[in-house]
């Protein structure tokens, strides 16, 4: 079954010929028949999405257009602030805490008219790349229930895959929006450092961290990115920048004539043959459709993940230490402070974020500093710096999403290993560039692989255009 | 203690009387219903990002400018560590590249008290300890910016701990002296100094006792002539000038005690105990928390642009030491004799009626004794009655005594006039030849005595005098009853 557009639900909802409502129970239908075997959701929103697309539906009656995301369900990863519903970054210690407002993206969603339908599942505040991490349990993928979805927004990208919401929100710090979508065969879509309010996002890693959209089509994500992104007062790190809409550059997009596409030499290497051969695969066809396709080296990207796995940890070792038991969630009591500071976080948080929280803490230290998180920052700029020099000969670079398709529950139980699923997506967030991963074939298991597009600094008509290019030679 | 010299650098939070929190837009405000003054920011609540208050920084930029320091761009950072009154359990402070680095303060004595920086950052909420015998309101210096909390200890063995929120967030200037100041007295000029800058800066109120204005001191002690500065400790919970100057007062003393006795000073953190009079040891250097500052991902840095820099420097009001400096100058004193009319806001009083003639020691005489002890009816003297009765004193018409009374006449509201006042109460001026009279008849009834002053026996001067203020109803000036009596001794011996 062709999975429906975003833009077709909406476009309809909007001229009446479709109730939202219908949407909303037709998904809701599918998520009763399937969640329970795909654990996509932490919480379905059935009555809240029930009522707000009755009130679509009402606006539409009255002759009101109720926004481009009219009817239409999202998907919403479980670390978005939702106001008064349960918010868990699949972590035990958040467990019963209702926020008291909505995040931007959420009012930026409901304001078009978009339905939230369910908050997601998550590896542990964001910390992983399978959602095996969830407090909750893992969601599995829709292809294949016996693999992992992909992490962090696993449930985002299952949710999207499984048809349960045509879109979803995730969150990305190291890879967490498009190496679940490559793993389950959808598009995701990481936009630059700024681009997206991270209000309302529970921080992981604030200066990695940004929200992006998981879609079945380039053209869908691009309808969802022309809603969240935009200035946001709430957040100092959001550009003032107004970039024009991506769904016209998706409209464009199957035109790459004369584009300059670079493949990252550095993030083919150590990759599975049959995921190296769809990208070549994907190369060819962009050369096809015009663009010029060549190799080009960013030599600093190979030390990405060691600069990542110090300033991550760095800065989620000071996100996270306000989970202390004295204001909300999980608190286990003691008989002094300092005792029921640590019995609550020793209770609250799972091995990966207690893993995380001591390496952060460490890097931080005295007579560390310099030589831990000081010296990733400075890899940081190497980073930029080589990506720079790239951007000088190519519009958009090429690389793998995930060095695998979606592999077996427990296969990656050795943390490195695991961290190592991040290898191609990790330097974009160290850039704070744009990047979106689009289904490319599959692999020998007969499961999706992503292809990813990068481009500098807001350039996401780039990456969406060229998101386009491949998904009409897919 | 002698032979000693006392070295002290003082550090001072500054609460900012914004009208907003630094990061969010609640309510800064003293006093309200706990935790009333509160959002998702200054909550910490996750997913809330701070935005810094563009006042905040204006009111940080006239401080740095005020103290003549250098404004630099900034950024902030996030100092770590965990207490309940950091909801957030990480303050957001500057660290290496604070917003005002490298000022001066000038003392009224004229000497100059250098500014290591000032820089911004939020305060905390307030915790109060209840039951276990740790009940007590935490004390405004606890908790604060620069180092770990002093309630820490207190919260062990605390049936409960409370804890109001309307605190944090709100934006705070901590300014850090050079270690320049060799006494308690000094330190205590230079918080009043500093008191008064922040004052007439519009930046603070400026309340000690409601923790507007809370004081650190690091105080160490050496050798008279001494070139290394001795280790020193810093002492916490001065909660006035008086607390301030005890406090350093005892703790210089202990140190030299220690060291007389062949003991070494400990590097530490030292809690000061009104009751007692004596500090207590908090933690020592090892025991300090190591913070783990880094730059806080969440906000951008604070750069000035030249614009913004001229306007705020052009709106800073004429500041005390160059208004003590105005009026010394136009009177032909010391600076430091006309500090208090300056706090009291006397200058431009004084500084109007001596441009307007009066004479200058007088002015500034009858500023600061009978206008300053009436600072509510002074608002409702004008510079041209206050220059009227200082020149009737000067003129002789009124005599000091007279002068006063006027004055206060006037303060009370009871007219503006001088001359019409000094006339309604009988003063008016006495001819010289009543007075010489006066004079005359006092001596030839005191034969005996008016010997006695003849050989310049300075007892009986008194009774001279005393009688002619008698005869004249005390309408005779006293200096010039005495100049009478000389004059007139004078020629008798001759």
């Amino acid at each position: 079954m062709t999975a429906e557009r975003a833009i077709d639900i909406a476009a309809a909802v909007r001229k009446g010929e479709r109730s939202a409502r219908d949407v909303v129970d037709e998904h809701l239908a599918r998520i009763a028949e399937r969640d329970g075997e795909l654990h996509a959701f932490n919480l379905v929103l059935a009555d809240e999405a029930r009522a707000a697309a009755e009130a679509v539906d009402a606006a539409v009656a009255r002759g009101e257009d109720p926004g481009p995301l009219a009817g239409v369900p999202v998907a919403l990863k479980d670390n978005l602030c939702t106001r008064g519903i349960p918010t868990t970054c699949s972590s035990r210690i958040l467990e019963g805490w209702r926020p008291p407002y909505d995040a931007t993206v959420v009012e930026r969603v409901a304001a078009a008219g978009g339905i939230a339908i369910g908050k997601t599942n998550l590896d542990e505040f964001a910390m992983g790349s399978s959602t095996e991490n969830s407090a909750f349990g893992p969601t599995r993928n829709p292809h294949d229930p016996t693999r992992v979805p992909g992490g962090s927004s696993g449930g985002s990208a299952a949710a999207v895959a499984a048809q349960f919401a045509p879109l979803g929100l995730g969150s990305d710090t190291g890879g967490s929006i498009r190496q679940p979508a490559a793993l389950c065969g959808v598009v995701g879509m990481k936009p630059t450092y700024g681009a997206v309010s991270r209000y309302g996002l529970i921080a992981f890693a604030s200066s990695l961290d940004q929200i992006g959209p998981f879609a079945t089509t380039v053209a869908d994500a691009a309808l969802l990115y022309d809603v969240i992104a935009g200035h946001d007062p709430l957040d100092s790190t959001s550009v003032h920048d107004r970039l024009p809409p991506m769904v016209e550059a998706v409209r464009q997009g199957e035109d790459v004539d004369g584009m300059r596409i670079g493949i990252v030499r550095e993030l083919m290497e150590g990759i599975a043959p049959d995921v190296v051969a769809q990208v070549n695969r994907a190369a060819d066809a962009l050369s096809a459709a015009g663009a010029k396709v060549d190799e080009v080296s960013v030599p600093a990207c190979v030390y990405g993940l060691s600069a990542y796995y110090l300033i991550a940890p760095a800065e989620c070792s000071s996100n996270l230490a306000r989970y202390d038991g004295v204001r909300y969630g999980l608190r286990v009591d003691a008989p002094d402070i300092t005792a029921m500071y640590s019995s609550t976080r020793a209770a609250g948080f799972g091995a990966e974020v207690k893993r995380r929280i001591m390496l952060g803490t460490y890097a931080l230290s005295a007579g560390y500093y310099d030589a831990y998180y000081g010296k990733a920052q400075r890899v940081r700029t190497l980073i930029v710096r080589d990506f720079d020099a790239a951007y000088k000969r190519f519009d958009a670079l090429l690389s793998p999403t995930s060095p695998t398709t979606a592999f077996a529950f427990g296969a990656k139980s050795d943390p490195l290993a695991m961290y190592m699923s991040d290898v191609c997506t990790i330097p974009s967030n160290l850039s704070g560039h744009p990047a979106i991963s689009v289904p490319f074939g599959v692999g020998e298991d007969g499961l999706p692989v992503g292809v990813q597009v990068m481009a500098n600094a807001l350039q996401e008509a780039t990456v969406f255009r060229a998101g386009a290019a491949l998904e009409a030679q897919a | 203690m002698s032979g000693w010299e006392t070295v002290i650098g003082l550090e001072v939070h500054c609460e900012l009387k914004t009208r907003t929190k630094l990061f969010c837009s609640c309510t800064n405000a003293f006093g309200d219903e706990p935790n009333t003054n509160v959002c998702p920011v200054c909550l910490g609540l996750p997913g809330s990002l701070p935005v810094i208050n563009r006042a905040a920084v204006e009111y940080a930029m006239r401080i740095g400018m005020a103290l003549s320091c250098s404004v630099e761009p900034s950024i902030f950072h996030r100092k770590n560590y965990f207490y309940p009154d950091m909801p957030k359990d990480y303050q957001i402070s500057q660290y290496d590249q604070p917003i005002n680095v490298d000022g001066w303060l000038e003392l009224p004595d004229g000497k100059r008290v250098g500014i290591v920086r000032a820089h911004m950052e939020e305060d905390t909420g307030k915790t109060t300890h209840v039951g276990g015998g740790a009940s007590r309101r935490s004390s405004a210096l606890d908790n604060m910016g620069s180092t770990a909390p002093a309630g820490r200890t207190r919260i062990h063995g605390a049936e409960f701990s409370l804890v109001d929120y309307n605190r944090a967030g709100v934006p705070l200037v901590e300014i850090v002296s050079a270690p320049d100041m060799r006494s308690a007295d000094e330190a205590k000029a230079y918080v009043n100094e500093l008191r008064s800058i922040l004052v007439a800066a519009d930046v603070s109120d400026g309340k000690m006792e409601e923790g507007s204005l809370r004081v650190d001191a690091n105080v160490s002690v050496r050798q008279a002539g001494a070139e290394q500065f001795g280790t020193r400790c810093e002492i916490k919970n001065l909660n006035s000038l008086r607390s301030l100057g005890r406090a350093i007062e005892y703790e210089a003393r202990r140190q030299v005690q220690l060291l007389e006795s062949g003991d070494v000073v400990v590097q530490e953190t030292r809690h000061w105990n009104e009751d007692e009079g004596r500090t207590h040891a908090m933690r020592s250097k090892e025991e300090a928390d190591d913070y783990r500052y880094f730059p806080e991902p969440d906000l951008v840095p604070v750069a000035p642009d030249a614009s913004w820099l001229a306007s705020v420097e052009s709106s800073l009001p004429v500041l005390p030491a160059q208004r003590r400096s105005a009026l010394a100058s136009a009177a032909g004193v010391a600076a430091s004799d006309v500090a208090l009319l300056v706090e009291l806001d006397l200058d431009d009083l004084v500084g109007s009626a001596i441009a307007a003639g009066a004479d200058p020691k007088r002015a500034i005489n009858r500023a600061a004794n009978e206008v300053a002890a009436d600072l509510e009816g002074a608002r409702r003297l004008s510079v041209e009655s206050f220059t009227a009765l200082v020149k009737l004193e000067a003129d002789g018409k009124l005599t000091a005594t007279q002068a006063k009374q006027v004055l206060a006449a006037m303060l009370a509201g009871e007219g503006d006039d001088p001359a019409a006042l000094a006339a309604a109460k009988g003063f008016e001026a006495m001819s010289s030849d009543a007075l010489a009279a006066a004079v005359d008849e006092v001596i030839a009834a005191n034969p005996d005595a008016w010997a006695k002053f003849v050989e310049g026996d300075p007892k009986v001067a008194g009774l001279f005098v005393g009688q002619v203020m008698k005869r004249t109803s005390g309408k005779a000036d006293g200096r010039l009853v005495t100049e009478l009596l000389r004059a007139r001794a004078a020629s008798a011996e001759a």
